[in-house]
C-alpha cells in the first residue's frame, strides 16, 4: 500500500469518527422533542403539515398501529410511484419525450424505492422523465429513509419506557426526521455536489460536436423497422457515424444528495456515483462517500444518548467500525493486485504515483483503486447501493466482501434507521445466547429478552436469509433465470446470489451484468425486497411493542455488560458466524470458486 | 383505518411537494445562479459551438491524438445517452479478448514502444465516459503523438504536465489527465 492509500483511509475514517457524535446527539435532539435551533425556523412549517394531514403531535401509537401506519403510507406511495412512471408520456417536465415504462419494471422500481433499496432495473437517462425522477424517486428517497429512522426510534423507545402500551406516533417521526435531518443536510449537500459538477437543470439533453467522429456498424432496418438479412440468412449491417455527443442533463444534484444520505442509492443516471456528471470529482467523491455512513453512524449516538448511556451506542458503533474497516482493506488488497491474467499481457498493473494500477476495469480514473474498494465496501455496508465502480468487474476476492457484508444482514452501519435496528435485533440474540450459558434469563438495557423477543428475532433473520436462498434456488433452476446471466462460470453464479442478496436486504447494488429488466427478475426481486422490508419492519414493530409494556429492570449482579470490549467480541462474532454459516456455501459456489479458478 | 388513510395520503402529497417540487426547484434556482456553468454540464465551447463536456470523456482513435479510457458504452463507444460499464468479471475470456485488441492497436499505432502499458489504457472505465487518463497513461502516448505531428517530444511532455490535475488538497483522489482539454491544447499548438 502506497502512502496515499493509507492517508485517504484516515481522511475518511477520521470524518466519519468526527462528525458522527454531534450529528447523533442532534439527531436525538430532534426525536425527544427537545429544542434546537431549527425548529424555532421550520416549526411552523411542521405545525403547517399536522395540520393540513389531520395529524395529533400528541397522539401515542401502540405498535399495531404504528405498523399499520408505516405500512398503509408505504403502500401510498407504491401506488404512486407505479403511476406516476405508467402516465409520464403525458405528464408534464419530460423535455425527452420519454414514453411510459412497462408494467413490470414500474412495479420492480415503485417497491424498490418505497423499500430504501433503489434496485435499479431500468437505465436513468433513457427511461425516465425529470418529473418521474423528482416526484417519484426523490420523494421515496426522502420519505423511505424516514420511514426507517422511524422505525429505529420507536424501538428505541420500547427500551426506554417503562410500563407503557406506546412506542410513538409515526407521522410525527417521519415529518421530523424528513424536515429537521434529512432535507435540511441534503440542502448543503446538493448545492456542494453542483459546485463541483453534478448537474441541476430542468434543460433538455445538450448535443455537442465531436472533435473526431465515430463510426459503427448499426443493423440495418426495413421501413417497418426489422432487421434485413441478406441472401445467406446474415444481418446487415451499415456503416453510421456519429458526429456528436449527448450530455444528459437533469435535476441531479438534489437526488443524488438525498441518494447517499438516506442509504437510497438509486442513481440519476445508469453508472450511478461512476458517471461523471453525478460524480465529477475525488472531492464530490469524498462527500458522496462520507453520506453513505454519516446518518447510519451517527444514530449509534442518538441510540446512547436517547436510552442514556453513551456506551452503549458506542458499543454498537465499535462491532459495525471492526467488521467494516477489516472488509475494506480486505477488498482493496485485492483490487490492488489486478488480474493476474494481464501479466502476460505487457501490461502495467502496479500502484505508483503516475498511475492506481490494479484492478481498472469498470472503475473509474480519478478514484483509482483505494477509493474505488472503499466505496464498494461502505455502498454495502450500509445499504446504500449506489456504486463508484462497477461491482461486478471486481476481482473474486474483491467481490466477496461487499457480498458478504449484504448477507450479514444490513447492520454494518445498514441503512438509516434500518441498519441499528438490525444490529439491535443481533445484539438481542447476542445475549440471549450469553444468558443460555450461564442459565439466567437476558436482559438488554433493563428489559428482559423472553420468548415473545427471542420468536421475532429468529423469525427476522430467517425470512431474510431464507429470502436470499430461495430465490437464488428459483433463478438458477429455471430457463428465464439463467438467461440473465452475463459472465460463464460461477462468476454468472455470483451475480444471481448478489442480485437476491441485495433485494432481500434492501441494499440495491448489483452485479450488473446479470440482465434484470425482465419480467421474471422485476417480477421475483420486486417480490423479495417488498418481503425483505416490511417483514422485518412488522417483528420489530411488535418487539417494540412488547419491550414498552416491560418494566425497568436495574442491573443486578447477573446482568451481563453490554458495552464493554468483550461484549464487542460477543456480538462481532454472533454477527459474523450467523452471516458466514448462512452463506458460505453458496459464496463456495461462487466466488471463492472463481477464485480457485484463477489459478493464482 | 379511513382517517389514517386520509392522513397516509396527505401526508405523502405535502411531501412530495415539499421534497420532490420545492426542494430540486430551490436547488435549480440557487445553482443556476451560483454556479450556471457547472449545474449545465461545464460545457467546453469552441469559437461559438459546444464541442464537448469538461467532465464527459470523448473517443479518440485517431494515433494523432492521445486516447482515452476504452469505453463499453453501447452500441458505439462514449454514447452519452446509455452510460455503462463492461460488467466483464476478471475471468471472462471476453474481457481478456477485448484487453489484446486493446495492446494490439497500441502497438500497431506505434510499433516501436514496447514499454510496458498502463491499466488503465487497456481497461473500460466504470461509466463508459471516464475524461480522464493517469499521467502514465498519457506520458505512454507521449513518443506516438510526438512522431505523428513531427513536433518535439519534450514539447509535448509539457503540454501534458500543463494538463494533468493533482490530487485534490494533494490527498484525495488520484493525479489525472483530461483528455479532452489535452486533445485541445494539442490542436491549438498546431494552429500556432
Amino acid at each position: 500500500m502506497t502512502a496515499n492509500i493509507i492517508i485517504q483511509l484516515v481522511l475518511y475514517f477520521g470524518a466519519l469518527l468526527v462528525l458522527a457524535k454531534p450529528l447523533g446527539i442532534y439527531m436525538a435532539k430532534v426525536y425527544d422533542g427537545h429544542s434546537f435551533v431549527l425548529d424555532k425556523v421550520l416549526g411552523p412549517a411542521e405545525r403547517f403539515i399536522y395540520r393540513c394531514c389531520g395529524i395529533h403531535p400528541d397522539e401515542d401509537m401502540d405498535w399495531k398501529k404504528y405498523a399499520m401506519a408505516v405500512l398503509m403510507f408505504s403502500a401510498v406511495g407504491l401506488l404512486t410511484v407505479y403511476l406516476l412512471q405508467r402516465i409520464q408520456g403525458i405528464l408534464p417536465l419530460n423535455p425527452q419525450r420519454f414514453p411510459a415504462v412497462s408494467p413490470d419494471s414500474s412495479f420492480n422500481t415503485a417497491v424498490s424505492f418505497i423499500t430504501n433499496t433503489n434496485w435499479q432495473g431500468y437505465s436513468g437517462e433513457g427511461t425516465m422523465s425529470y418529473l418521474t425522477q423528482m416526484a417519484g424517486l426523490t420523494v421515496q428517497n426522502f420519505v423511505s429513509a424516514a420511514s426507517g429512522m422511524a422505525v429505529l426510534v420507536a424501538l428505541i423507545r420500547g427500551f426506554k419506557r417503562n410500563s407503557s402500551d406506546t412506542i410513538g406516533n409515526f407521522w410525527v417521526d417521519l415529518t421530523r426526521s424528513t424536515l429537521y435531518i434529512l432535507l435540511p443536510l441534503s440542502l448543503v449537500y446538493s448545492l456542494l455536489l453542483v459546485s463541483q459538477g453534478v448537474v441541476q437543470t430542468f434543460s433538455s439533453y445538450r448535443n455537442v460536436s465531436l472533435t473526431q467522429t465515430v463510426g459503427y456498424d448499426s443493423p440495418a432496418l426495413d421501413d417497418k423497422g426489422n432487421p434485413v438479412k441478406s441472401t445467406s440468412g446474415n444481418p446487415v449491417t451499415e456503416k453510421v457515424e456519429i458526429k456528436e455527443q449527448v450530455i444528459p442533463l437533469g435535476p441531479a444534484a438534489s437526488q443524488v444528495a438525498i441518494k447517499q444520505l438516506g442509504t437510497n442509492g438509486g442513481g440519476f443516471f445508469n453508472a450511478n456515483s461512476a458517471h461523471p456528471l453525478e460524480n465529477p470529482t475525488p472531492f464530490s467523491n469524498f462527500l458522496e462517500l462520507l453520506a453513505i455512513l454519516l446518518i447510519p453512524a451517527a444514530f449509534c449516538a442518538t441510540f446512547g444518548k436517547m436510552v442514556g448511556d453513551m456506551r452503549q451506542g458506542r458499543a454498537l458503533f465499535a462491532v459495525m467500525l471492526i467488521v467494516f474497516a477489516a472488509a475494506t482493506l480486505l477488498c482493496l488488497w485485492n483490487e490492488q493486485q489486478g488480474n493476474p491474467h494481464f501479466a502476460a499481457l505487457g501490461i502495467d498493473q502496479t500502484a505508483s504515483g503516475m498511475q492506481p494500477g490494479g484492478n481498472m476495469e469498470g472503475k473509474e480514473t480519478r478514484f483509482g483503486i483505494v477509493n474505488s474498494a472503499l466505496w464498494a465496501t461502505a455502498t454495502t455496508a450500509a445499504s446504500n447501493g449506489s456504486v463508484n465502480s462497477m461491482h461486478d468487474s471486481l476481482t473474486p476476492l474483491g467481490g466477496l466482501f461487499p457480498l458478504l457484508l449484504i448477507q450479514l444482514g444490513e447492520v454494518i452501519f445498514g441503512g438509516v434507521g434500518s441498519g441499528l435496528y438490525g444490529m439491535l435485533i443481533f445484539a438481542i440474540i447476542t445475549v440471549f445466547i450469553a444468558g443460555l450459558m450461564v442459565g439466567r434469563t437476558p436482559e438488554y438495557l433493563g428489559k428482559k429478552i423472553e420468548m415473545f423477543e427471542m420468536k421475532m428475532a429468529a423469525l427476522i433473520i430467517l425470512i431474510v436469509n431464507s429470502l436470499v436462498k430461495i430465490g437464488t434456488a428459483v433463478a438458477v433452476s429455471t430457463k428465464a433465470g439463467m438467461a440473465g446471466i452475463a459472465n460463464p462460470g460461477p462468476h454468472g453464479f455470483s451475480e444471481i446470489l448478489y442480485a437476491f442478496s441485495s433485494a432481500a436486504n434492501n441494499n440495491g447494488s448489483a452485479f450488473a451484468g446479470l440482465s434484470a429488466n425482465t419480467i421474471f427478475y422485476n417480477t421475483a426481486l420486486g417480490i423479495v425486497m417488498f418481503i425483505g422490508r416490511f417483514w422485518v419492519i412488522i417483528p420489530v414493530l411488535a418487539m417494540a411493542g412488547s419491550l414498552a409494556k416491560k418494566k425497568q429492570v436495574p442491573p443486578g449482579s447477573g446482568t451481563l455488560p453490554t458495552h464493554t470490549p468483550l461484549f464487542v467480541l460477543f456480538l462481532t462474532g454472533v454477527v459474523l458466524i450467523v452471516g458466514a454459516l448462512t452463506f458460505m456455501p453458496g459464496l463456495a459456489l461462487g466466488p471463492i470458486a472463481e477464485h480457485l479458478m484463477t489459478g493464482r | 383505518m379511513l382517517t389514517m388513510m386520509r392522513t397516509a395520503v396527505m401526508s405523502l402529497l405535502v411531501f412530495t411537494i415539499l421534497t420532490g417540487l420545492i426542494y430540486p426547484m430551490a436547488v435549480t434556482g440557487i445553482s443556476q445562479v451560483i454556479f450556471p456553468d457547472q449545474a449545465n454540464g461545464s460545457i467546453v465551447m469552441k469559437n461559438g459551438r459546444p464541442i464537448g463536456s469538461a467532465l464527459v470523456g470523448q473517443q479518440f482513435s485517431d494515433p494523432k491524438y492521445f486516447w482515452g479510457r476504452p469505453s463499453a458504452t453501447s452500441p458505439y463507444p462514449y454514447n452519452g445517452r446509455g452510460s455503462s460499464g463492461s460488467n466483464f468479471g476478471p475471468n471472462n475470456a471476453d474481457l481478456l479478448k477485448a484487453v489484446q485488441q486493446r495492446v494490439d492497436a497500441l502497438h500497431e499505432a506505434d510499433p516501436g514502444n514496447r514499454a510496458k502499458i498502463p491499466v488503465d489504457l487497456v481497461t473500460a472505465s466504470g461509466s463508459g465516459l471516464d475524461p480522464h487518463i493517469s499521467p502514465a497513461a498519457a506520458a505512454y502516448q507521449v513518443q506516438r503523438v510526438a512522431r505523428l505531428r513531427g513536433m518535439d517530444k519534450a514539447k509535448i511532455s509539457a503540454l501534458v504536465a500543463a494538463n494533468t490535475e493533482e490530487r485534490r488538497l494533494g490527498i484525495m483522489g488520484e493525479p489525472v489527465v483530461n483528455v479532452l482539454r489535452l486533445n485541445m491544447a494539442l490542436d491549438e499548438l498546431k494552429q500556432k
